[in-house]
């Protein structure tokens, strides 16, 4: 899965760090544009792509992609 | 910024005027894919009052209308009579839709007029600063009730039913999926359906209401606080009745109705000389 998190957008409010199932997020030292710390998604490899992050964000900061690797 | 957002929100007015950790947002996600798979972009309408709450729509790419305090069920039914092919979405608030709207309520409700109403309940006037609401809980301390809340707050959902609503649903921002799937079920019926929403307000109702500001520990607080209710079900005592609380497609609809009271004007006295 790619995750991206947009510092533009997202405003820290931390429901996506509580409410993953998989702990995907980490607070991190990084800050967005409004001056508050903001979520990384460190454990991306666990993700299993339900999409409650995407649904629960406030702001649409969040983007789940699927990603495909070419296998050869 | 996700892929959905932005494809239906007017990128050059973001970010939004919400707190950090406001339920709006999760409401407006839910409607842009309701939307979405429904293919509906063209042949929707919003319209709103004022408030927190109706600034939901205000941020989307299509036909808006932002009207003056608790008259936004007014304005949508003039537009609904206009042009019936349009689906009217109404975004209302609980003191715009149970306070000062009260009575374009009850009279949308008795006509069973085609809108959906999605009424955001957050327990308080969030926009003026954290005054009670007709829908604040007991024993609240907000800014205008010092001593705490003492009179019983009004049920948007259960009134609706009284008066007369086809299609009501209760849901929490807890329960993203369920809230999407009663949108288009909302858009779909035919009649007046109301879907309660309630949602947080970390800034004012997280102070006076639910006694934490963190909007994490709201959402939790909600779900776990909250029982699904099926028909037949029996209700659990003191936890938020969620679920599809009314449905009922046997009563005609407004502009069927009226449709049908032309018809007869037509064929026994316009037409009557002619029809014999």
């Amino acid at each position: 899965m790619r995750i991206t998190v947009d510092k533009n957008y997202c405003k820290g409010c931390g429901i996506c760090l509580s409410i993953c199932p998989k702990s995907v997020y980490v607070n991190s030292e990084q800050r967005n544009s409004f001056g508050n710390l903001m979520p990384e998604a460190r454990n991306r490899k666990r993700c299993n792509g339900c999409g409650l992050c995407e649904r629960l964000c406030p702001d649409g900061a969040i983007n789940v992609e699927e990603e495909y690797e070419a296998k050869y | 910024m996700n892929r959905l957002m932005e494809r239906y929100l007017r990128l050059d007015y973001l970010p939004t005027l919400f707190c950090p950790g406001c339920g709006n947002g999760i409401i407006q996600y839910a409607t842009i894919a309701a939307i979405d798979k429904l293919r509906l972009r063209d042949d929707i309408a919003c319209v709103s009052g004022i408030g927190c709450s109706s600034w939901i729509p205000c941020y989307f790419n299509m036909d808006v209308m932002h009207t003056i305090h608790g008259r936004a069920l007014a304005f949508a039914q003039g537009l609904k009579l206009a042009r019936p092919v349009k689906n009217v979405l109404v975004f209302t608030g609980d003191g715009d839709c149970l306070a000062i709207g009260g009575n374009h309520l009850l009279h949308a409700c008795k006509r069973n007029i085609n809108l959906t109403v999605i009424m955001v309940n957050n327990h308080i006037y969030g926009m003026t600063g954290g005054q009670k609401s007709p829908a604040t809980p007991l024993n609240c301390k907000t800014k205008t009730s010092s001593w705490g809340t003492y009179d019983e707050p009004i049920q948007g959902a259960e009134l609706a039913i009284n008066l007369g609503a086809t299609y009501v649903a209760r849901w929490t921002t807890a329960h993203p999926v369920q809230l999407q799937k009663s949108i288009e079920a909302g858009i779909k019926h035919r009649g007046l359906s109301f879907i309660e929403v309630i949602s947080q307000c970390p800034t004012q109702s997280g102070k006076s209401v639910y006694g934490s500001k963190d909007p994490a520990y709201i959402l939790n607080y909600l779900k776990e606080n909250s029982s699904i209710y099926k028909e037949g079900m029996e209700h659990l005592e003191g936890k938020i009745k969620c679920g599809v609380l009314w449905h009922d497609n046997d009563r005609l609809e407004y502009i069927e109705r009226m449709k049908g009271k032309i018809w007869e004007y037509v064929e026994t006295k316009a037409l009557g000389g002619y029809k014999q």
